[in-house]
C-alpha cells in the first residue's frame, strides 16, 4: 500500500537534497568547529553558510540568527529572554489558538506570578486589533502571536500586529514554525524582535531550529555554558542538522512560487473536491488568509479519530482536532477558540500538503475519503433526520 | 497512535449488529455530542425475554464503536438479569483490553445497556449523572459517578478515574479534589456515605445534560405523539439551539411549540434565562 501523506503542518519528509548536504558531516567531516585544528574549522564554514542561509529566507542579517534544537526551544528562548530582560515588567500578551509550546510556557509563567492576557479570535479565527490595542499596557513585557495556526492555517497580519506592539513599547514575539517557507517573511518590513522557526516543517530533520533575534533587542541565554553561537545558545552545534536546515531555506526560498501555485492548486482540488462530495462540511480557518497547504474540514456527526482509522486503511495520513486523538479528552484548543459548535468539532480533519504531493494522490483521496464518512455515519446516531 | 488490540481493530473495521433495529424492545441512549461520543443500544426479546437481537448506533473514536460491536454480541441470548452483570470491564475483556486513556468507552457501553433495560423495565432513568456535586467541571462529572466507577473498577490512582470517567481530563483543576475521593474511598469503606446535595449553580457541562434529559423524555414523547420530532444541536451558554423534526418542520405552529413548549419547559426544568432558537433561523 502506498503511503499518502497530507499530514505535513506535523511534520515533513526530508528533502532528499538536504539529506545530500548533511550526510559527510556525520562520518567523514565530523569536526568540532570551536577546535583550532582545520579539521573542524572547515565545519565552522559550514555553519556559516547556513545562517546565510536561514537569515537569507527572513530578510534577516546572519548575525541575527541563532540555531536550536526545535521550535519550542526557540519559542522559550524568545518569551523567557524578554521576561528576564525587563524585569519590572509582568504582563504577557498571547492569543488562544497558540501552539502549546507557547501556551503551556505563559500558563507556567502565570503559576510563577506573570499576567497572561489571551486574545480570542472569531469564527474564523481572526483576531480583533482592537483588543490588542486595549490588552497591551505599559506592564506588558512580550506580546506573542504566532504567524499562521499549525490547525487552520489562519495568517494573522503580523505586520499591523508588530507595529501595534512596538508602538506601545512591548517586545513582539512570533512563532512562525508553520509560515517560514510557505509565505515571504521579511524582517525589513515587519518589526518583529523574535521569531521562532523549526527545521521539520519545511524538510529538514527533527531536532533543529532556529531563532531570530533582531540587532539591539536585548537577550538573555536560555541555555547557558560554552561560547558557541556567540554565547547566546551554550552548546556542540548540531552540526549535520544546522547544514540541512540551512539547505533546506535555500531550497524552500527558491520554491516559495511552488507553495502558491502548485501547491495551494493541489490543496484547492483537495478541499472543493471533498466539500462538493460530502455533505454537512464545513471548512475551519480564514480562506481568505490561510497558509497555502492547509485545510481544515470538518464533518458534521462523526468523530474525528474513527475517519483517521478508516482513512488509515487506505494509507492516507493526515491529522484531527477530535478529543480522542490527543487523549486529552477535550476537542482542539483553537476550534473550542473559534466557535465550532460541537456538532463539527469532533469531527474535525487537518489535510496539510507539501511540494511532494501529487494530483494523482489528491484525486485518490477525493474519490476514497467520502465513502468513509457515509460508513460512520451510517453508524451514528446523530443524522440530519 | 493508540494500541489498539486486533480484536478492537476488528470489530471497529467489521463493526457487529451496526444501525437501527425497527421494534426493538428496549432502547438506551447514553452519551452527547458534547462529550465527544455517544451510543444507542436496541434490544429485541424473544417470547422466552432473552435478548434475540442486539444493535447499536454510535459517535465516537475507534474503540467506542468496537465497544458498542462487542456488547451486541456479548448480550444476544441472554436475559436481562444475565446481561446487567456485564461490566465495562467484560466488555474491555471480551476485546483482548483497551488502552487505559480509553477505558470510558467501555463504561459508556455499560451505561447504554444499563439504560436499556431499566426503561423496559419501567425504571426511571438514572439518575446518578444528574446527582451528587459536580467535582469535574470539564465533562460534569460528579463524585458519585467518581466513587462508583473506583469500586465497580478497583481503582487505586487519579489517572485511572480519568480513563474510566473522564473526570479530571480537562482544565484539571479538579484533580486535587479526585485525590482526595480517591483517598476516602481506599481508606475508610466504613465512611461511604452520600454527598450533601448542593445548591450550587449547574456548570455548561450539567447545564447541557439536564437539557439533553428533559428534551429527551418530556419533550420528545410528546412532539412524537403528534407526528413530530426534535433534536438538541448545541447549547451555547443560555441559549439552547434545536432543530424541529418531521411534523413539526412544516408546522404553522412550530414557533409557538418552539417558545411556549420547549422553552418554557426548559426554563422551568433548567434556567430561567434560558433561550430556545431554532437552527438555521
Amino acid at each position: 500500500m502506498n503511503t499518502i501523506y497530507l499530514d505535513n503542518n506535523a511534520t515533513t519528509r526530508v528533502d532528499p537534497r538536504v539529506f545530500e548536504e548533511m550526510k559527510p558531516y556525520f562520518c567523514d567531516l565530523y569536526g568540532n568547529p570551536s577546535s583550532m585544528h582545520a579539521f573542524g574549522g572547515q565545519v565552522g564554514s559550514k555553519i556559516t553558510e547556513a545562517r546565510e542561509r536561514v537569515a537569507a529566507i527572513l530578510g534577516a542579517d546572519p548575525s541575527e540568527i541563532i540555531f536550536t534544537s526545535c521550535g519550542t526551544e526557540s519559542d522559550n528562548t524568545a518569551i523567557r529572554s524578554a521576561l528576564e530582560a525587563q524585569p519590572d515588567k509582568k504582563h504577557i500578551v498571547t492569543t488562544k489558538v497558540e501552539h502549546p509550546a507557547v501556551l503551556n510556557l505563559c500558563k507556567h509563567l502565570v503559576k510563577k506570578g506573570y499576567h497572561l492576557t489571551q486574545l480570542g479570535v472569531d469564527e474564523k479565527g481572526r483576531l480583533d486589533l482592537d483588543e490588542l490595542k486595549s490588552a497591551v499596557t505599559e506592564n506588558t513585557a512580550l506580546v506573542s502571536i504566532m504567524w499562521a495556526n499549525n490547525e487552520t492555517g489562519t495568517i494573522f497580519p503580523i505586520e499591523e500586529i508588530a507595529q501595534i506592539v512596538k508602538s506601545k513599547g512591548a517586545l513582539f514575539h512570533t512563532d512562525a514554525v508553520q509560515a517560514v517557507g510557505k509565505i515571504e517573511l521579511d524582517m525589513n518590513k515587519v518589526p518583529i524582535d523574535f521569531l521562532a522557526l523549526s527545521g521539520h516543517k519545511l524538510h529538514a530533520p527533527k531536532g533543529v531550529g532556529a531563532l531570530y533575534v533582531r540587532k539591539r533587542t536585548p537577550f538573555r541565554p536560555f541555555i547557558i555554558g560554552g561560547h558557541q553561537e556567540r554565547s547566546r545558545r551554550a552548546g556542540t552545534e548540531a552540526v549535520p542538522s544546522i547544514i540541512a536546515l540551512g539547505k533546506a531555506c535555500d531550497v524552500a526560498f527558491e520554491n516559495m512560487a511552488v507553495e502558491q501555485t502548485e501547491v495551494k492548486a493541489l490543496r484547492d482540488r483537495l478541499e472543493q473536491g471533498l466539500i462538493n462530495s460530502v455533505p454537512l462540511t464545513i471548512v475551519n480557518g480564514d480562506e481568505n488568509s490561510r497558509l497555502p497547504n492547509t485545510t481544515n474540514i470538518s464533518f458534521k456527526f462523526v468523530e474525528g479519530e474513527a475517519i483517521l482509522l478508516l482513512m488509515n486503511e487506505l494509507g492516507i495520513c493526515a491529522s484531527s482536532g477530535s478529543a480522542c486523538t490527543s487523549g486529552s479528552l477535550e476537542p482542539s484548543h483553537v476550534l473550542r477558540a473559534m466557535g465550532v459548535p460541537f456538532t463539527f468539532a469532533h469531527g474535525s480533519i487537518r489535510f496539510s500538503l507539501s511540494r511532494f504531493n501529487t494530483q494523482e494522490e489528491i484525486d485518490f483521496v477525493v474519490k476514497e475519503f467520502p465513502p468513509i464518512i457515509e460508513r460512520l455515519r451510517a453508524m451514528s446516531p446523530y443524522t440530519e433526520e | 497512535m493508540w494500541d489498539y488490540t486486533d480484536k478492537v481493530k476488528d470489530h471497529f473495521l467489521n463493526p457487529r449488529n451496526a444501525g437501527k433495529l425497527d421494534n426493538a424492545d428496549a432502547v438506551g441512549e447514553v452519551g452527547s455530542l458534547a462529550c465527544g461520543d455517544a451510543l444507542k443500544l436496541f434490544l429485541k426479546l424473544d417470547d422466552e425475554g432473552k435478548i434475540a437481537d442486539a444493535t447499536f448506533q454510535t459517535f465516537g473514536c475507534g474503540s467506542a464503536i468496537a465497544s458498542s460491536s462487542a456488547l451486541t454480541e456479548m448480550v444476544k441470548g441472554k436475559t436481562l438479569d444475565e446481561a446487567l452483570e456485564i461490566t465495562n470491564r467484560d466488555i474491555a475483556d471480551y476485546l483482548g483490553g483497551l488502552p487505559k486513556e480509553k477505558m470510558h468507552c467501555s463504561v459508556m457501553g455499560r451505561e447504554a445497556l444499563e439504560a436499556a433495560i431499566n426503561s423496559y423495565r419501567g425504571i426511571p432513568i438514572d439518575t446518578t449523572a444528574l446527582e451528587g456535586e459536580v467535582v469535574c467541571e470539564c465533562f460534569g462529572v460528579t463524585d458519585k459517578q467518581i466513587r462508583k466507577a473506583i469500586h465497580e473498577n478497583d481503582i487505586k490512582t487519579v489517572e485511572d478515574v480519568t480513563n474510566f470517567t473522564k473526570a479530571g481530563g480537562g482544565c484539571e483543576r479538579c484533580i486535587p479534589d479526585i485525590e482526595k475521593i480517591l483517598a476516602e474511598e481506599l481508606g475508610a469503606k466504613e465512611s461511604a456515605s452520600g454527598p450533601a446535595a448542593a445548591n450550587k449553580p449547574l456548570t455548561n457541562l450539567e447545564r447541557i445534560q439536564l437539557i439533553q434529559k428533559v428534551i429527551d423524555e418530556e419533550l420528545r414523547p410528546a412532539l412524537q405523539a403528534d407526528g413530530g420530532d426534535l433534536d438538541l444541536i448545541d447549547v451555547e451558554g443560555k441559549k439552547v439551539i434545536v432543530s424541529l423534526r418531521g411534523a413539526c418542520s412544516n408546522c404553522p405552529s412550530a414557533q409557538i411549540t418552539l417558545k411556549d413548549g420547549v422553552e418554557g419547559r426548559l426554563r422551568e426544568m433548567v434556567d430561567p434565562e434560558i433561550e430556545v432558537v431554532e437552527e438555521n433561523a
